[in-house]
């Protein structure tokens, strides 16, 4: 037999991901077989029987599939092998999305039962651990933003900045200015968030566009702000990684026509103990713990946005807020300082990311906290470095400036000169296992991709994302077929995307699926 | 020293990045960072827990002042609830291929595509309804936007929601439905806590955008004129909405069987630990109509074929949501509970049409014991007439519910959520709920510790 010999210049890996070819769920039904049986009542209980339904009970039973609990089990361990996660790769291509460790002490903490299983209405007396650990993790991101008080309910970014535009609509109506204020600003580069949510409450959108600096154009933003202006929604760094200087000449604006400003933190991985949001004169901010604070993602959820607001804006936010007794060193439900009847979401926060959260910052502390925003930065500005070299690839605005966090890079000129797109490039970086993302929409950016190393990879790692970055470049100059025909080593192969945009053909369920099809998408006559 | 989270916190490693970046210091980045932005002072952080070992001491101190509900007999629920949780829920949400994945394509996450597809899929089943969403924060969202949707569908700005519905549900739609649209309750029938049928009849008129139940309701009891609603609610042209509790429906009829034209609520019954109220997820559900899916806020996947006959997925109607529009989206959509979702498919996968079915008729056997039983013991009547879940209220004489709950928590029972402050007709009144793993000796114990409380 002929011996392969290993290659150890190569820093890229013969990847290939598990392809199961895993049925839908449905297909693996075997009715009779059972995952699972419940406690059966005592005959007494049994006895006290069922009350009178008439057409309440249900006729039919649902068609769930009928499985023993091992074959459920698998079905899902293998679609979870045709997945990837921040631990299995090196996951820096998820700009914007701070995708770091996720320490794995801080998920058994979150899983003990005395936070898994306790009720939101238990008596004060049997949560004092609950509500000291939300409490103390208040106190941090305090310290943290310089804000005065915390509301940890909303259950990610994008509620965050719902509940940001709440706050901002009730202290507008609660001034009589309901038809005054009717506008809020925001900026291109911000979260689509942003500018959804302010219209969900109400507000007319102003969006600001860069300069030729890469920052929010100051010009234009004199020009926007007016007596009308409710707020400003801004972020900064923005999602190109360029810190906007002039911060508080932007802030200084909007309070001199009498609007509240608020700071989209829920990317701060570059800012821990370097600058905050009191000093730049923000009334509002928010963080992700899911991001920031190294919560899982989860797939897109559960998530935390803890928001923050100054003292004047306190008795807006949705109660209750948690509170802690002194005298009798008790922690309590403030349901007397915030607002009595808004509401964003059910009880009090998503506590195993709070959880998460907490244990992260007590293990870093003050040093270690502002040492992960200084190496995230580093990172970031070694990877720039080495990209910019790379043929093909640009990086628009505030040349020669070094960056924050994250930069959104282009492949305009790869594309003029290879006829491949991000979106192409994209599919091949997997078939080297690692994950690469374009940008939000609109691409101000042409053929945009985005990345932020955050400080959870070595250098290694990063040299090795960057050996694959390098090699999918050489291949679009050389072998482009190659790339166009990507991904060849994933679970599955090229995909009709058409089909989800015409809503005759697209199945949004297997049921659904089963009314409009046949076999392999035969459709039905 | 190196932190094991920092890699690069090497100081070897750190000037040599820097010496190819060509940086002398990581100060040095931070220079277009104004100076009285700069944050001088030290983070007002405790003294860092290093070692995992005494991070761990820490954490686990403060969970141990917690009393889980699986230590003691809990009879609360009102939207949070105590049900069992198969452990193969917690084996596949714990998997990091799923946990710290994040948003990756339909191709290297083909796994959470399918997995969400294949839940939303069993919901359908459960449903009865073609389309169901990724889903959202929490049931109360769902409800918001279904009211939303239904709003934009009906181009009225009008909806009409029970009067005895979850409090706080109630102020999660009146806040997200400020300022656009205007809600008004529907009164109660006294006797059953059903909705009172004339006071529908009397407040739809043809602003009306929807009529919106809960079944069961908040208090438990389930309501059985859901025919007579539609009929009413299509008849003014509104749709019907209702948020309906999943761990009921493999007994109970779905919203679909009684004209639902839109279907919500919280899958937090199915597999998902309470967390303290922080583990839920909101499901939206419809017919499979063009005018309800482009009304979709949420993601929502779509099967595809590929160029080598597998199952892929994707995005349906992507141009909907704000990732695609911002201001002009249909509401908004991020991060929420997708794991959640994931976790919800494996607990119906789990359970199957007979587990559904034992879980419905066993809860709902389980309140008609403890119910019967209460009612014997002197002071303490149920409040309602109305067939019931898994929860119902109870109101007691003599005695204050928190004075009852306090006596209750000293033998190791928590009580049930004491109405008082939230509904002024129902006086001195609690809400018990049960659950599948009750035993007859869990709800004996509370009738006993009752009948001892109010005696003395």
């Amino acid at each position: 037999m002929k011996m392969g010999k290993r290659d150890f210049n190569k820093k890229y890996r013969n990847y290939h991901q598990a392809r199961w070819d895993e049925p839908i769920i449905f297909e693996l039904t075997q009715p009779g077989e059972r995952g699972i049986l419940l406690p059966e009542a005592e005959p007494e209980v049994e006895a006290a029987g069922l009350p009178e339904l008439g057409a309440m009970v249900r006729k039919n039973a649902p068609k769930l599939p009928e499985m023993s609990q091992m074959r459920v089990l698998k079905h899902y361990m293998h679609l979870s092998q045709e997945n990837i996660g921040a631990d299995e790769t090196v996951d820096i291509g998820q700009g914007t999305c701070t995708m770091k460790y996720n320490p794995k002490i801080n998920d058994r903490m979150a899983g003990l039962p005395g936070f898994a299983d306790i009720h939101p209405r238990q008596s004060e007396s049997t949560v004092q651990g609950a509500l000291e650990l939300m409490y103390q993790t208040e106190q941090m991101l305090k310290s943290i933003s310089g804000m005065d008080r915390f509301c940890m309910h909303p259950g990610g970014g994008a509620q965050a900045v719902l509940t940001i535009a709440t706050v901002v609509r009730d202290w507008v109506d609660a001034q009589g200015l309901t038809d005054k204020k009717d506008e809020i600003i925001t900026t291109i580069f911000s979260h689509p968030a942003n500018p959804a949510c302010a219209a969900v409450k109400g507000f007319k959108l102003i969006t600001i566009y860069p300069d030729k600096n890469g920052r929010p154009d100051l010009e234009a933003m004199k020009a926007a702000v007016n007596e009308r202006t409710a707020a400003v929604f801004i972020t900064n760094p923005e999602d190109i990684g360029i810190y906007n200087s002039d911060i508080k000449e932007f802030t200084k604006l909007v309070h001199d026509a009498g609007g509240l400003c608020s700071y989209d933190q829920a990317n701060a991985n570059a800012l821990l103990g370097i600058t905050r949001a009191r000093e730049a004169d923000f009334d509002l901010c928010f963080f992700n713990i899911h991001k920031t604070f190294a919560s899982p993602h989860g797939c897109g959820g559960p998530g935390c946005g803890v928001m923050g607001v100054r003292e004047h804006l306190v008795k807006y936010l949705p109660a209750p807020l948690v509170g802690y007794d002194e005298k009798k060193d008790r922690y309590f439900l403030d349901y007397d300082s915030p607002s009595k009847t808004t509401r964003i979401k059910d009880f009090y926060g998503v506590l195993p990311a709070i959880v998460r959260g907490y244990s992260w910052m007590r293990n870093l502390g003050p040093d270690w906290l502002r040492e992960v925003s200084r190496v995230a930065v580093l990172n970031n500005n070694y990877v720039f470095k080495k990209i910019m070299a790379m043929r093909g690839v640009g990086a628009p605005y505030a040349e020669g400036e070094f960056r924050m966090e994250q930069v959104r890079y282009s492949l305009q000129k790869l594309k003029e000169e290879t006829g491949i797109g991000v979106a192409e490039f994209i599919n091949r970086m997997f078939d080297y296992g690692m994950h690469l993302w374009s940008s939000h929409e609109p691409w101000i950016v042409p053929e945009p991709f985005t990345v932020e190393p955050t400080e959870s990879y070595s250098k290694a790692e990063l040299d090795e994302y960057l050996a694959v970055l390098e090699k999918v470049i050489d291949e679009c100059y050389k072998t482009p077929d190659v790339v166009r025909h990507a991904p060849e080593r994933a679970a599955i192969h090229h995909t009709d995307h058409d089909i989800q945009d015409d809503l005759k053909r697209a199945a949004i369920t297997w049921r659904a699926y089963n009314k409009k099809y046949t076999g392999y998408f035969e459709p039905k006559a | 020293m190196t932190h094991p989270y920092i890699p690069n916190s090497v100081p070897k490693i750190q000037e040599e990045m820097l010496r190819e970046i060509g940086a002398k210091s990581i100060d040095e980045f931070f220079k277009c960072i104004p100076d009285d932005l700069q944050f001088k002072g030290r983070l007002a952080i405790p003294e860092p827990l290093l070692s995992e070992a005494a991070l761990k001491r820490h954490v686990e101190g403060m969970a141990d002042k917690n009393t889980p509900a699986t230590r003691v007999v809990s009879f609360l629920g009102g939207g949070c609830w105590n049900h069992y949780v198969p452990a193969s829920c917690d084996e596949i949400n714990g998997r990091s291929e799923f946990l710290t994945a994040y948003a990756g394509d339909p191709y290297e996450d083909h796994g959470r595509f399918q997995a969400l597809f294949e839940y939303a899929s069993m919901m359908a089943e459960l449903l009865e309804m073609d389309v169901v969403n990724i889903p959202t924060y929490d049931g109360a969202q769902a409800a918001g936007t279904a009211l939303r949707m239904a709003c934009r569908i009906t181009e009225r700005s009008r909806v009409l929601v029970p009067a005895l519905m979850s409090p706080d549900r109630l102020k999660v739609i009146r806040t997200y439905l400020h300022p656009q649209i205007e809600v008004e309750t529907i009164a109660a029938d006294k006797e059953n806590l059903t909705l009172d049928l004339a006071d529908l009849k009397a407040k739809l008129n043809d602003k009306t955008a929807a009529v919106f139940i809960e079944n069961p309701a908040f208090l438990g009891v389930i309501e059985t004129q859901g025919e007579k609603i539609s009929k009413l609610a299509h008849d003014a042209g509104a749709l019907f909405v209702v948020w309906a509790d999943p761990s009921s429906l493999g007994a109970l009829t779905p919203p679909s069987g009684y004209g639902a034209d839109i279907a919500c609520g919280d899958i937090q019954p199915l597999g998902i630990h309470m967390h303290f109220g922080g583990g839920r997820g909101g499901y939206i559900a419809s017919r499979d109509e063009a005018k309800y899916i482009e009304e979709y806020p949420s993601r929502l996947f779509g099967i595809s074929p590929t160029t080598h006959g597998e199952w892929g997925f994707g995005d349906v109607a992507w141009e909907r949501t704000s990732f695609a529009k911002r201001e002009d989206a249909k509401e908004f959509v991020g991060t929420a509970a997708a794991l959640w979702g994931i976790t919800a498919g494996v607990y119906l996968a789990t359970m199957g049409p007979q587990g559904m079915a034992d879980l419905g008729n066993g809860i709902m056997k389980r309140a008609r014991y403890l119910a019967n039983a209460l009612g014997k013991i002197k002071g303490v009547r149920v409040a309602t007439n109305a067939p019931f879940f898994k929860e119902f209220p109870v109101t007691f004489e003599g005695k204050k519910v928190a004075e009852i709950n306090e006596a209750l928590l000293s033998r190791g029972i928590h009580g049930g959520h004491d109405l008082t402050p939230d509904y002024p007709n129902l006086k001195n009144s609690a809400l018990y709920c049960v659950n599948e793993t009750m035993t007859k000796a869990d709800m004996d114990a509370l009738v006993s510790a009752l009948s001892e409380i109010l005696k003395g």
